[in-house]
């Protein structure tokens, strides 16, 4: 009974969905300000109908009702609770509806927050939503109904792909869509922009939070992403380019971008139409995103079943979209006057020269991802473009983009004068170059001209940041009130900024400094690697809730003083009988050890993965604090205050982000 | 200047900068592509010697003999040829004898050296490359003598 409610509820949501388009569409032509205001009632009626349904399969799954094909198909009566529950997104039907609840409450949000805005502004956005929704919840009741039952009734569940039980999966989806889903909002205000003609300062004031709301989301998803296929894939990697990761850094990428766009066009009335534009590319890459996954196009570890008539179905929604908001943005854009002239030294020329850096570096990524299935469309082979491809293009596309973002804080609006900005940031350039030349020897104990640069860009974000706030503080009289003072967007930038220099210092330690050596070892004997010595107690059987795994015991020692413990285990999943590595890491600031079982061999030896990783947790926490920089941003409560909405647009270059 | 060559000049290092960045990528592109390839196209003898490529097909039945330390040798074999693999290292969770697998590496002489092998989480899974060049004319896969009822574990 209750998956058929969950069904009805999803149809129920589909009209409700359809009327939140149509309506305020007719009242935005006729200017009628009641069918204007339907819109957000619609929203919230929507989300309730959404949610509910969407408690409805949770509830299944909680209630093991394997009749209903989905939860049969990912759930296993042995099951934890917690597993159960993130079981929901653990497959395309599921993750969709996941999907769809994100929108409605995005689109809810929107209809709560928005209350102060124009009635024709407030109702465009929403009904741009209720078009989205309409498509996803027309996708979800044609082709992938999560509330399908089939008969017989199974006596157990297939279970939960064993990847995807493990703490950091639980959130690592919802975050995603999250992020994902959010830049509608972004495409939703760009598209009420078009429709109206007007496109000012407040305009922008009122996209940024939402944007910054949906980038720190996406972040925090990506980094989670990578965290988890650090720990749970046994390769010991954390970024593999795979297409499905290229997927969801493509709208991350282009959203920044637009990040900072939207600064220059809240601050100068500058790049406009160029805005808009990237807002509707963020959020197509979104949409290009759930095309890639979900139609199974893709040979990546995340592709769920594959049915053609998904893809199609997604790759026609993506053309109407597409074909829609560029034909709109065509015949609107023009319209878009800029209120000044661009200097190129100048913070708003440096923000447009990093945007073309990320949008760039933006289509080399999507090159790659995409080329191989264009050669295989037109079936002239099948090939694939691997981690070198994306390294050799990505890293001298980005560099640049480091050095300009510690210029940019240093020079202020509309121009600068170079000599002044050289004075200014003479002693962060120096730091950094020392740091460049000392650090590495200090932490890995060697340098290169690659580590080099790696640590001289990170620390210059780093450092111009700090310096940056420094600037700030040093103008108030004493240290605590010129804290005070800094306004929580300038805090989010630097915190955000910070986040990205420590991360790229990671990286630059990470990806050239690692060691890796596979061995083969019998109980008792050991291994050395970079100055740890791997010492393999046994390897022995232990019982989990719904597996039964080899857990060896390997101690770490250096210079004969004990490190850690470590117990990497080998897992057996009974009810799909699939074979899962969880690694061991003994984490810390400076390096983590990390060693995965391999394989066992006939004569009762193993085979062993073991990495020594300078930096690693660098990368994690510079995600986390990009993370916190945006929610540092997006709550200025200049953004909240009403009568701001109203104010000029101000060309002070003090209060900026 | 004037507000018009400003802006050419813009123009034409917007367009300078978006050419460097294509002629970049393009190289990096044709460097590290890599073709999809099956044991017949490569009996077929198609290959450049010491191209990197991706090799797939199913592991053969009864061909998986373990060296020294980590060394493993296997063939792969698809439903016209086969082909001996050499691999160092750890295999993946989902490697057995029957099943479809996709091995990085490049030609040594008759040998194939792997740098990297891939198995799916799924014990029915096959590289949808490989399933697509599996498929007789009838529609159905013809590999069965490779497919063992143990690989199924």
């Amino acid at each position: 009974m209750i998956p058929e409610i969950g069904h009805f509820l999803l149809i129920l949501a589909l009209g409700v969905a359809s009327l939140q388009f149509l309506l305020p569409s007719w009242g935005v032509w006729k200017r009628d300000a009641r069918a204007m205001a339907f819109g957000q009632s619609a929203a919230q009626v929507q989300f309730a109908l959404v949610f509910l349904s969407y408690l409805c399969l949770t509830w299944a799954f909680v209630q093991k009702d394997f009749s209903v094909t989905y939860v049969a198909a990912n759930s296993h009566s042995e099951l934890p609770l917690m597993y159960r529950i993130s079981a929901v997104w653990g497959a395309h039907e599921g993750s969709l509806l996941l999907w769809m609840l994100m929108l409605s409450g995005w689109t809810c949000a929107v209809s709560v927050f928005n209350r102060r805005l124009p009635a024709d502004i407030t109702a465009t956005c929403l009904a741009v939503l209720g078009a989205i929704a309409v498509g996803f919840l027309s996708f979800m009741l044609l082709t992938s109904n999560p509330f399908d039952r089939h008969f017989p009734v199974p006596a157990e569940g297939k279970d939960l792909n064993p990847l995807l039980q493990d703490p950091g999966l639980i959130i690592h989806p919802p975050m995603l869509y999250m992020g994902y889903v959010g830049f509608s909002v972004a495409f939703a205000f760009a598209i009420a922009a078009l429709v109206s003609g007007r496109l000012d300062g407040a305009w922008a004031r009122w996209t940024r939070p939402w944007t910054t709301t949906a980038w720190l989301f996406l972040t925090m998803g990506i980094t989670l992403g990578s965290w988890w296929a650090y720990h749970e894939l046994g390769w010991g990697g954390w970024w593999f380019w795979d297409p499905v990761e290229n997927a969801s850094f493509m709208p991350w990428l282009v959203g920044t971008a637009l990040i900072h766009s939207l600064a220059v066009t809240e601050k100068r009335g500058l790049l406009k139409s160029w805005t808009v534009l990237l807002a509707i590319i963020a959020f197509s890459l979104s949409l290009l995103g759930t095309f890639l996954v979900r139609s199974g196009v893709l040979v990546s570890v995340h592709a769920f079943a594959t049915d053609p008539a998904r893809g199609v179905y997604i790759l026609g929604f993506l053309a109407v979209v597409l074909g829609s908001a560029f034909s709109l943005y065509a015949w609107r854009a023009p319209q878009l006057k800029s209120d000044g002239d661009l200097a190129l030294f100048s913070r708003e020329g440096l923000l447009l020269l990093n945007n073309v850096f990320l949008v760039v570096a933006a289509a080399a990524v999507l090159l790659g991802t995409l080329y191989p299935l264009f050669v295989d469309a037109l079936g002239m082979g099948k090939i694939s473009v691997g981690p070198p491809y994306f390294n050799a293009v990505f890293i001298p596309l980005t560099a640049p983009l480091a050095a300009i973002l510690g210029l940019a804080m240093a020079v202020g609006w509309k121009r600068a004068k170079f000599a002044e900005v050289v004075r200014q940031l003479r002693w962060p350039a120096a730091l950094a170059l020392l740091l460049a030349a000392g650090l590495p020897f200090l932490w890995v104990g060697s340098s290169g001209f690659a580590v080099f640069a790696g640590v001289l860009l990170g620390s210059w974000v780093l450092l111009t940041s700090v310096h940056d706030l420094w600037g700030r503080v040093r103008a108030k009289r004493s240290l605590l009130a010129g804290l005070a003072a800094v306004p929580r967007c300038v805090w989010g930038m630097t915190v955000a900024h910070i986040g990205l220099g420590l991360w790229v210092l990671g990286v630059a330690f990470v990806s050239l400094h690692s060691v890796e050596r596979d061995v083969r070892l019998a109980a008792g004997e050991s291994a050395e690697l970079h100055g740890y010595e791997f010492f393999l107690r046994g390897v022995d059987p232990v019982h989990g809730p719904n597996y039964d795994a080899d857990r060896g015991t390997v101690e770490v020692t250096r210079q004969g003083a004990s490190v850690t413990t470590l117990h990497p285990e080998k897992r057996l999943y009974r009810a799909q009988q699939n074979v899962m590595t969880e690694a061991a890491v003994d984490e810390s600031p400076i390096r983590d050890l990390y060693v995965a079982l391999g394989e066992p061999f006939d004569n009762g030896d193993w085979s062993l993965r073991m990495y020594y990783k300078p930096a690693m947790q660098l990368v994690w926490w510079g995600g986390f604090i990009m993370f916190f920089g945006g929610i540092l941003a997006a709550s200025d409560r200049r953004y909240r205050l009403a009568k701001l909405a109203q104010a000029p647009v101000s060309a002070d270059g003090k209060v900026t982000a | 200047m004037t507000k018009r060559q400003k802006r050419m000049v813009a123009v034409v290092l917007l367009l300078v900068g978006l050419s460097v960045a294509a002629v970049l990528g393009f190289t990096a592109f044709s460097k590290n592509m890599m073709y999809f390839q099956t044991p017949s196209d490569i009996a077929a003898g198609k290959l450049p010697q010491g191209a990197r490529i991706r090799l797939g097909g199913l592991v053969e039945k009864g061909s998986v003999q373990r060296g020294d330390g980590l060394l493993v040798n296997f063939s792969v074999a698809d439903c016209e040829a086969r082909l001996p693999v050499r691999y160092e290292g750890i295999l993946p969770d989902l490697f057995r004898e029957g099943q479809g697998i996709v091995a990085t590496g490049h030609m040594d002489g008759k040998t194939f050296v792997a740098d990297e092998v891939l198995a799916k989480h799924d014990e029915n899974y096959m590289p949808p490359e490989l399933a697509e060049k599996l498929v007789t004319p009838d529609g159905k896969h013809s590999c069965e003598q490779f497919k063992s009822m143990e690989g199924k574990a």
